[in-house]
């Protein structure tokens, strides 16, 4: 046969993390393609957390002439709101750019071109992060502008909680794309409910001691708890907590295996159950 | 793997060794066996439900089988299909290209994914080719379904494959459109060499483009063949009346050689 490619792409051996770097890249620019084809959905983004932000503040400003918990540590909750939607944004951004794949009918071609499910994976990460800080740095800076109160005070402690919520919320929507990709678009609303059932048990607005005792070992089971419980032991008794933070960073590589695993696991039953072509809203 | 090796290791493009496709306790593939030799253009054919698509799921990787094996371009599909995968492409009017994206946009990602180089000029080679250059700039969500057919048609060919698979290339377009999509699939395979599968309900079609056809009913291949020797060994005037012969299980004559049809 006679073959002369004018625009061949390189041979694709094994492992080439040149290509793979390329390919991740490319499903980045898609996500940003889409992300700027909508001003709306880049103001939403940071929308809801500010006003969250808002609501918190004027709560804490009216606690903090009721209690003394307030008092003595004035950004506790404001704090603990602005963390809070790290770990719902940063969970949101990969199910969701996950689930425009599905939305748009485009698994099918996707999975036809060289990319790899893990390249996929690298590349909704990126996009959460991105989806998080839009979200979270309007939102910090208005805290400052409105109440005086900056959570960049709680300086490199936190860019590790920050880093750590992040992680978790990368399990969490991995494993929520996961379970969508196994059970159908029907499942989306998971991408919203699963990570409010972890709200109570990761004692966001209040030290974990308050659960009952039997709830306590899910509660140290999580990085969130972690998290929150080394925040305010930072705000509230200066002190840094390198124990929380290290098992936080713990728990989340267990996590992030899972979460991961459960996504590969997922695809591999799609392939297995021909559910890359018959996705779509 | 490189090119040379890709086109020597194997004299056919595509080899199905008894496929078997199993959902619970429905037999989507009974044992489907076919080759499809470099350079040709094949026609699937069959009518629905009788496998095509899944035939051609499984031979891009998308789906795996329950038995049996397929190797596309000399590479098992099953273990070692990012191998192939930067060397075939696929089109189908069942899977969509992102609607918000517009068409440069959904181009670029695909030649991205694909690792074409010179991605620009390949971009402006293919809108001249296919007639898509005042749409480069629209979204895909926003164009008639001839226009999506000719996008998907570019993003097929974004990175000159070696091995196309169209499924039902001309579905709901009007006769001026078909005929242009048909052409211009014909001068792409002569002046590539490119091997192509073509899964289509449109049997004028088969008979213009398909050098070679696979008839295919209830999971299995029922018989295979030129178009021309289709219709003499079925005693038709064209390739609709053998199919209809076939999809409707009347097919139980005896042939020329003493062979009976293997649908009966």
């Amino acid at each position: 046969m006679k073959y002369e490619p004018l625009n061949a792409p390189a041979p694709s051996p094994l492992f080439q993390p040149t290509v793979t770097a390329r390919r991740a890249a490319a499903m980045i620019l898609r996500y940003t393609y889409l992300m700027r084809t909508s001003w709306p959905r880049i103001i939403e983004l940071a929308y809801w957390p500010t006003v969250q932000m808002i609501m918190w503040g004027f709560m804490t400003q009216f606690l903090a002439n009721q209690t003394s918990y307030v008092a003595q540590a004035f950004g506790v909750l404001l704090s603990a709101v602005l963390l809070w939607d790290v770990l719902f944004r940063g969970q949101l951004g990969v199910s969701l750019s996950f689930f425009e794949e599905m939305w748009s009918r485009n698994l099918g071609h996707l999975f036809v071109s060289p990319l790899r499910p893990g390249e996929l994976v690298c590349a909704i990460t990126v996009m959460s992060f991105i989806r998080t800080l839009i979200g979270i740095v309007p939102a910090s800076l208005l805290a400052i502008w409105f109440f005086g109160f900056s959570v960049y005070e709680l300086g490199l402690s936190l860019v590790v909680f920050f880093l750590s919520l992040l992680m978790f919320g990368w399990a969490v929507g991995l494993m929520v794309s996961g379970m969508v990709l196994r059970l159908g678009l029907g499942a989306e609303s998971l991408a919203w409910a699963c990570i409010f059932a972890l709200l109570p048990v990761s004692g966001v607005y209040y030290p974990i001691e308050v659960l009952p005792e039997w709830l306590l070992p899910v509660a140290h089971a999580i990085p969130s708890s972690h998290v929150f419980e080394g925040m305010r032991a930072i705000l509230q008794d200066g002190v840094v907590p390198y124990g929380l933070m290290a098992n936080a960073l713990l728990l989340n590589l267990v996590y992030l295996a899972i979460g991961v695993g459960i996504f590969l696991f997922a695809f591999h039953v799609a392939r297995k159950r021909g559910l890359l072509l018959q996705v779509g809203e | 793997m490189t090119d040379s090796e890709l086109q020597t290791s194997t004299v056919n493009a595509i080899q199905a060794i008894d496929l078997v496709k199993r959902y619970d306790d429905v037999e989507a593939l009974s044992g489907v066996s076919f080759a499809v030799p470099f350079g040709s253009v094949t026609g699937l054919l069959g009518g629905n439900g009788a496998g095509k698509t899944t035939t051609i799921a499984i031979m891009l990787g998308l789906l795996l089988p329950t038995g049996g094996t397929v190797s596309v371009l000399g590479v098992d599909m099953r273990r070692r299909r990012h191998q192939a995968l930067p060397y075939m492409n696929f089109s189908s009017p069942y899977v969509d290209l992102p609607a918000r994206l517009t068409v440069a946009q959904n181009l670029r990602v695909y030649a991205m994914l694909y690792g074409v180089r010179r991605i620009k000029d390949r971009i402006a080679e293919l809108a001249d080719a296919l007639d898509i250059a005042g749409l480069l700039d629209r979204p895909y969500g926003q164009l008639s379904a001839g226009q999506k057919t000719r996008v998907a048609l570019a993003k097929a060919l974004i990175n000159e494959p070696k091995l196309l698979l169209l499924d039902e290339p001309t579905a709901s377009l009007d006769p001026d459109t078909g005929d242009w999509i048909r052409r211009y699939i014909q001068d792409y395979q002569r002046e590539t060499g490119a091997t192509i599968l073509l899964a289509s309900h449109n049997m004028s079609e088969v008979e213009r483009l398909c050098s070679d056809v696979l008839m295919m009913r209830a999971g299995r291949i029922v018989d295979q063949g030129a178009p021309a020797e289709l219709i003499t060994r079925y005693g038709r005037e064209n390739m609709e009346q053998v199919f209809l012969d076939i999809a409707r299980g009347n097919a139980d004559h005896t042939f020329g050689d003493g062979t009976t049809s293997p649908v009966s």
